[in-house]
């Protein structure tokens, strides 16, 4: 930690590959015990934020400290005290799931004794004290994620950084997987996630930042991200075929977004936006009613949706 | 200190992976110099032996052998640094397990090395008591092809390490075997000596780290160990090792840290 008790401190942060620039100037603190969450749609500059954090990516410029150190110097140092559960598996499929988190603790130097108790906490927290001496290959996705979770903790890390952790798992295993989260943010583990989900990020994260194209958007807790770019409510409005013309919304809606297969009308009481759109003689296909969430966060600020 | 215990950190995973598998790999071990000594040592041996007319003058059993165990080090040692190597960036993904922790992608990358090193090492050490049963090690000195092997495996999966971890497509291992390893094993002093070729085959096998590793294995199962010759041809291979452990570490460098 730095003497602003900052477990992730970055300025200016950049990363470019070639032309390219994956990570324009960024600004980031985050603290102990925070659950802190990167939100995004694919190629906003997560994951090489997230690579350069783990220091397997070297910064192309500005600053950046983790737990303190300087990653250019003290990478190795870092690295131990991180836990890492990356975007695609790096698990080997030939060994037992036992094997994996054992070898993995080889890694950070870890005797077998004193990994032997520790395995087998891990892998009841991650549910798979059955599995044990099965091999991983044939494990389910939710399975493989979860074991990759355990192997994460094997060296009771400081700072957990999550990469997209429930990216193409079925929704049953994802919420195995969010309630896992949960319990180590309960136990004040300091963690960093990226998601293009904003319900996994409303789930997990007690602060945000909004990527896209490199960049910080906006930053604050979900509650206040959707407060301040949102409204309490959204109307979705999907139409049969033939969509009315334009202007037909005004005066229903704070503010009015068209998309290719529905239109969101933000206000504060849906239901009486839904009853004026009624009145004005629109027979829509279907209506509801909804809170606003993140996703309506993200199309304010980039006119993008999140997962396309 | 890290940097000797962190390697072996790296090592342990492909021992652990090895582990699952060796008893097939020293049955093939085994087998394979059998049926490679029986058929071109004593078979076609045999008929050579009768021309009176052997290549240094010696049995051709005993001037075949050294040369298919030099042979069998470097085909082990290329295949071994050629697919894992791959496999463990694009496909398990291994090495990128291995840099999420305190260990770096050059203790990744050693600690590969190493265990490729084992492989060789327990195969020549088969090879040499197969040769040795069939009666074609003539001298003492023998016992020395075992770490000569290892060196021909360094100067061949070096390289190779440093290749397969800049391509993107596995089709460049066939091409290397089939236009690289496969000539080298036929023309480079295995089974007839090169003086036999036309002089500009006959340079280019002196320059193929190969023969120099027949030529080192064959003084010493015959016996003749001439020192200068053999420092050079001993040089000569480690000039490649070192040279490929430095493309291969910028290699994985480049590839594994982004």
């Amino acid at each position: 930690m730095d003497e602003n008790g900052a477990m992730i401190h970055a300025r200016g942060l950049v990363k470019r590959f070639g032309e390219l620039i994956a990570v324009d100037g960024i600004d980031l603190d985050v603290k102990q015990g925070e659950a802190f969450g990167f939100l995004g749609p694919n190629g906003a500059g997560k994951s090489s934020t997230m690579r350069m954090i783990g220091c397997v990516s070297p910064v192309t410029d500005g600053t950046l400290r983790i737990l303190g150190k300087d990653p250019a110097t003290e990478g190795a140092q870092i690295r131990a005290r991180l836990g890492v559960v990356p975007q695609q598996d790096t698990l080997d499929f030939e060994l037992t799931v036992r094997e994996n988190v054992l070898i993995y603790g080889r890694y950070f130097g870890l005797s077998r004794r004193e990994l032997k108790p520790r395995i087998d906490e891990l892998l009841e927290f991650v549910q798979l004290t059955e599995r044990a001496g099965d091999k991983v290959e044939p494990l389910s996705g939710g399975m493989k994620r979860r074991l990759t979770i355990a192997r994460s903790l094997v060296n009771d890390p400081d700072l957990l950084l999550l990469d997209e952790p429930t990216t193409g798992l079925d929704p049953q295993a994802r919420h195995v997987v969010w309630d896992r989260l949960f319990r180590l943010k309960q136990q004040g583990k300091t963690f960093v996630v990226t998601t293009h989900y904003m319900d996994e990020a409303e789930q997990l994260c007690d602060r945000l930042v909004v990527m896209d194209h490199g960049a910080i958007v906006a930053e604050g807790s979900p509650w206040e991200l959707i407060q301040r770019y949102s409204t309490r409510e959204v109307v979705e409005i999907r139409f049969e075929d033939e969509r009315p013309q334009n202007g037909i919304f005004e005066g229903v809606a704070e503010r009015v977004e068209e998309l290719p297969d529905r239109v969101l009308l933000y206000s504060r009481d849906g239901d009486a936006t839904a009853i004026a759109v009624a009145e004005r003689g629109l027979p829509p296909h279907s209506t509801l009613v909804r809170r606003s969430t993140l996703e309506d966060v993200f199309l304010h600020l980039t006119g993008r949706t999140l997962v396309d | 200190m890290d940097s000797v215990l962190q390697p072996l950190r790296a090592y342990q995973h492909w021992l652990a992976q090895y582990r699952r598998v060796w008893r097939g790999t020293i049955g093939t071990s085994l087998v394979n110099p059998i049926l490679y000594v029986t058929a071109l040592g004593v078979g076609l041996g045999t008929i050579v032996d009768q021309t009176q007319n052997t290549p240094g003058g010696v049995p051709y059993l005993d001037y075949v052998a050294p040369g298919l165990l030099a042979a069998a080090a470097m085909q082990t040692a290329t295949i071994e640094s050629s697919w894992p190597v791959m496999a463990a960036i694009k496909w398990s993904r291994v090495y990128h397990a291995m840099i999420a922790t305190p260990l770096t992608e050059r203790d990744a990358f050693v600690g590969h090395q190493l265990f490729v090193t084992t492989r060789v090492f327990t195969s020549a050490a088969a090879y040499l008591v197969v040769i040795a049963a069939f009666g074609a090690v003539s001298s003492w000195w023998g016992i020395l092809v075992v770490p000569v092997a290892v060196l021909i495996g360094t100067a061949f999966s070096m390289p190779m390490a440093a290749l397969a971890a800049r391509v993107e497509d596995d089709r460049t291992f066939v091409t290397i075997f089939r236009f690289l390893i496969v000539p080298m094993f036929l023309f480079s002093g295995t089974f007839f000596p090169i003086s036999q070729l036309p002089l500009g085959f006959e340079l280019i096998a002196y320059v193929t780290p190969i023969w120099h590793g027949v030529e080192l294995c064959r003084m010493l199962t015959l016996g003749t160990v001439e020192l200068w010759a053999a420092l050079g041809h001993t040089a000569y291979l480690l000039a490649w090792t070192l040279v490929g452990f430095e493309l291969a570490r910028r290699s994985y460098r480049r590839r594994l840290l982004g």
